[in-house]
């Protein structure tokens, strides 16, 4: 099998990740027409790609400028968008927290939605990985990722306001997003979490400054922990 | 058009440098101490908790249409749901949803 040292762990990840930039590919494109069309220069356009790396923060944060809101609000609304990737640091603790301090802050760089989706997966597959190959893995992973997105960025940038809206690329990013979650609905507390996150967020798309999404993702966690315990306790009485 | 270039260079250093604090938070704070088992619990939840709730405003009031619900994208979310949960496959859901979004706009 591969993934049995760190050299075949990173190139299993490259390959999980490979599929991903189809998906990142056009949205980074997009993220370059929409900041070129908002009036960023390709030098302001490619420094925001790069050192945010969070499409949807930027997405955000441009929207926000454009309406003229004050700073502080285009700051907090963008990174509370961002919040669900300190749930993701947390979650990659157990798994990548004892490696040097470099390698902690270089993964934490790279920790995007879709290197976070599959290096869990994957984690969560082979409990028995060490932890050299679970970096190697992770590595693997961003690699076809990460520079993909700053290229399509810069092609958006740059080939910029000629895209008509009738090809409806607006919608390539909740596509994205239900293309991620959709393998991850495997079991009955997944399920029920994923339901709970939709209608919280739907019933709290009314609070200020995105909270809503950070309340439902709370409430949806706890559903899946407490269906998870619900379904262990049954089994063992069964049994 | 955003025209005021040192609020925007102010939003784009303090944004980079916010989300890389947000993603090192966990990993560079608690390196080296394990978690609970009740919090590992909780954690096995954050990608089915976080993303579900990001896209169904996004799906249900549509950016492309100034936020009046669309049957074409509706339909488009539903057919990659149901593509990616039968078929495992990233791309296959996202070729399935934007193949369905196109031929609904088209037929419509």
């Amino acid at each position: 099998m591969s993934g049995s040292n760190p050299k075949s762990a990173y190139w299993a990840g490259f390959r999980s990740g490979s599929p991903f930039v189809l998906v990142v590919g056009p949205f980074a494109l997009l993220f370059g027409v929409v900041a070129t069309n908002a009036g960023l220069d390709l030098v302001e356009t490619m420094t925001m790609t790069v050192l945010v790396i969070a499409g949807a923060s930027q997405f955000t944060a441009l929207s926000l400028m454009q309406e003229h809101a004050p700073t502080f609000i285009v700051l907090a609304t963008a990174l509370a968008v961002n919040l669900r990737l300190a749930m993701y640091s947390a979650a990659m603790v157990p798994h990548l927290g004892r490696a040097p301090r470099w390698l902690r802050m270089l993964t934490a760089y790279l920790l995007l939605d879709q290197v976070f989706a599959v290096a869990i997966t994957r984690y969560e597959e082979r409990p028995d990985m060490s932890m050299g190959e679970k970096i190697a893995y992770f590595l693997g992973a961003a690699s076809p990722i990460v520079p993909l997105w700053y290229l399509f960025s810069w092609v958006g940038a740059v080939a910029g306001k000629a895209i008509p809206p009738q090809y409806a690329l607006d919608f390539a990013v909740p596509i994205t997003f239900i293309a991620l979650v959709a393998p991850m609905l495997r079991s009955l507390p997944h399920v029920a979490a994923a339901l709970v996150s939709v209608i919280a967020a739907l019933a709290l798309a009314g609070l200020p400054f995105d909270m809503g999404l950070i309340v439902a993702a709370l409430l949806a966690m706890m559903t899946g922990a407490q269906v998870e315990r619900l379904i262990a306790r049954r089994s063992r009485g069964d049994a | 058009m955003i025209s005021d270039k040192t609020t925007l260079w102010i939003v784009i250093i303090l944004l980079a440098a916010g989300t890389f604090a947000i993603r090192y938070s966990f990993l560079g704070l608690l390196g080296r101490r394990s978690l609970p088992e009740w919090a590992l619990r909780h954690l096995r939840y954050v990608g089915v908790a976080v993303l579900p709730g990001l896209v169904a405003p996004l799906v249900v009031w549509p950016a492309a249409t100034g936020g009046t619900p669309d049957a074409a994208r509706m339909a488009a979310a539903l057919v990659a749901l149901a593509v990616g949960m039968w078929r495992r496959s990233v791309i296959a859901s996202v070729i399935a949803g934007m193949g369905m979004l196109y031929a609904v706009e088209y037929l419509s």
